[in-house]
């Protein structure tokens, strides 16, 4: 009766994976909803400081983002000194009035006064440049800042 | 001849296809932080006017050196004690005006919360994170002194004000709690000048 003895005894039936494309479907799906694409391919190292009494951002499309840090790993020919990084290349203090400008120019007028700049820079930079960042912004009257941190508990 | 069933589709490689696509994704997409502290920043002033004069002991100097150290009204102070001694400072009511405040009525500290002011000064060498962390516990003196007059006043946190006032389903009345928040921010306004 050899017929009926087709099936090995003690052999594990196999693990269905029918249910692994939906597993990885939520976690496409949970990404896509929870990430934005990069605007700006950054150049710099950009490990924002932390606090604790941070208010939300909330206009995306007025904001316009200043990053500043030290040449990330691909880009050490350009000096271990805090860079500023506008849009997607290195610029100088002197840059900024333009880069504001040409943002300005890119909104619509009665939106204008609502732009706020957001200073994304490395927690290891030093105020100097800062300091130059926010003289410059002053000139161009663009006063709304906003030091762009990571919410947590303050390290020191 | 029975009627055949249809031949079922080998979905055995949709998991790759749906894998392919998500590591796409974790490669190209970022969680953006977007929140932050907000500032803003003085106007240039470019009158000859003369600056008021502001007594010595309605202002409260902070300074950090090149070496991140603290240096609070010239005496040396960790950065844990910052908030604390701001929030006494503002909160002091020194010549009895403020029928609010809480503070010990020193006659050598600050006036008025409405006079006092919170001066700040870095030098080029203050890394940035020490001074992100100073601006925040200024900012943290002023939440708490906010929190604690509208807890007293209305019976909620000043922070749960301004999330309900942006909040477009608060059912409350808006205009209301807008007048509301002016009031608090009159009453604890935020006086941070920033020593270029």
């Amino acid at each position: 009766m050899g017929k009926f003895n087709k099936k090995k005894k003690g052999d594990l039936p196999a693990i269905s994976t029918a249910s692994l494309p939906d597993i990885v479907f939520m976690l496409l799906f949970f990404f896509m909803v929870a990430t934005v694409m990069r605007q700006n391919t950054l150049m710099i190292e950009n490990n924002l400081p932390f606090a604790d009494q941070v208010e939300k951002l909330d206009k995306k499309d007025l904001v316009m983002y200043i990053y500043a840090g030290k040449p990330s790993e691909n880009y050490k020919q350009y000096g271990t000194t805090t860079k500023i990084q506008l849009n997607d290349k290195f610029a100088d203090v002197s840059e900024i009035a333009a880069f504001i400008a040409a943002e300005r120019a890119s909104k619509r007028e009665e939106l204008v006064p609502f732009l706020t700049t957001a200073l994304k820079v490395d927690s290891e930079a030093n105020m100097g440049i800062i300091m130059d960042v926010k003289q410059e912004l002053r000139k161009v009257n663009a006063l709304k800042i906003n030091y762009t941190t990571k919410k947590g508990k303050v390290t020191n | 001849m029975a009627k055949r069933a249809a031949p079922e589709v080998n979905a055995g490689s949709m998991a790759d296809i749906a894998f392919l696509l998500l590591i796409f994704f974790l490669v190209t997409t970022t969680i953006e932080t977007d929140s932050g502290i907000n500032r803003k920043l003085p106007p240039i002033d470019d009158s000859e006017a003369k600056p008021p004069v502001i007594k010595q002991k309605n202002i409260f100097t902070v300074l950090l050196n090149g070496k991140d150290q603290l240096l609070v009204e010239d005496e040396l102070m960790e950065l844990k004690d910052l908030r604390q001694a701001a929030i006494e400072f503002l909160d002091n009511g020194g010549d009895g005006s403020c029928s609010y405040c809480n503070g010990k009525k020193d006659p050598s500290s600050s006036d008025n919360p409405d006079k006092a002011i919170i001066s700040l000064k870095n030098e080029r060498e203050t890394t940035y994170k020490t001074y992100i962390a100073v601006q925040n516990e200024l900012v943290a003196a002023y939440n708490t002194l906010r929190n604690k007059r509208a807890q007293s006043l209305y019976g909620k946190s000043f922070q749960e004000m301004e999330a309900d006032y942006k909040d477009v389903n608060w059912p409350g009345n808006k205009e209301r709690l807008k007048e509301q928040i002016e009031k608090i921010k009159l009453e604890y306004p935020q006086k941070l000048s920033e020593v270029q």
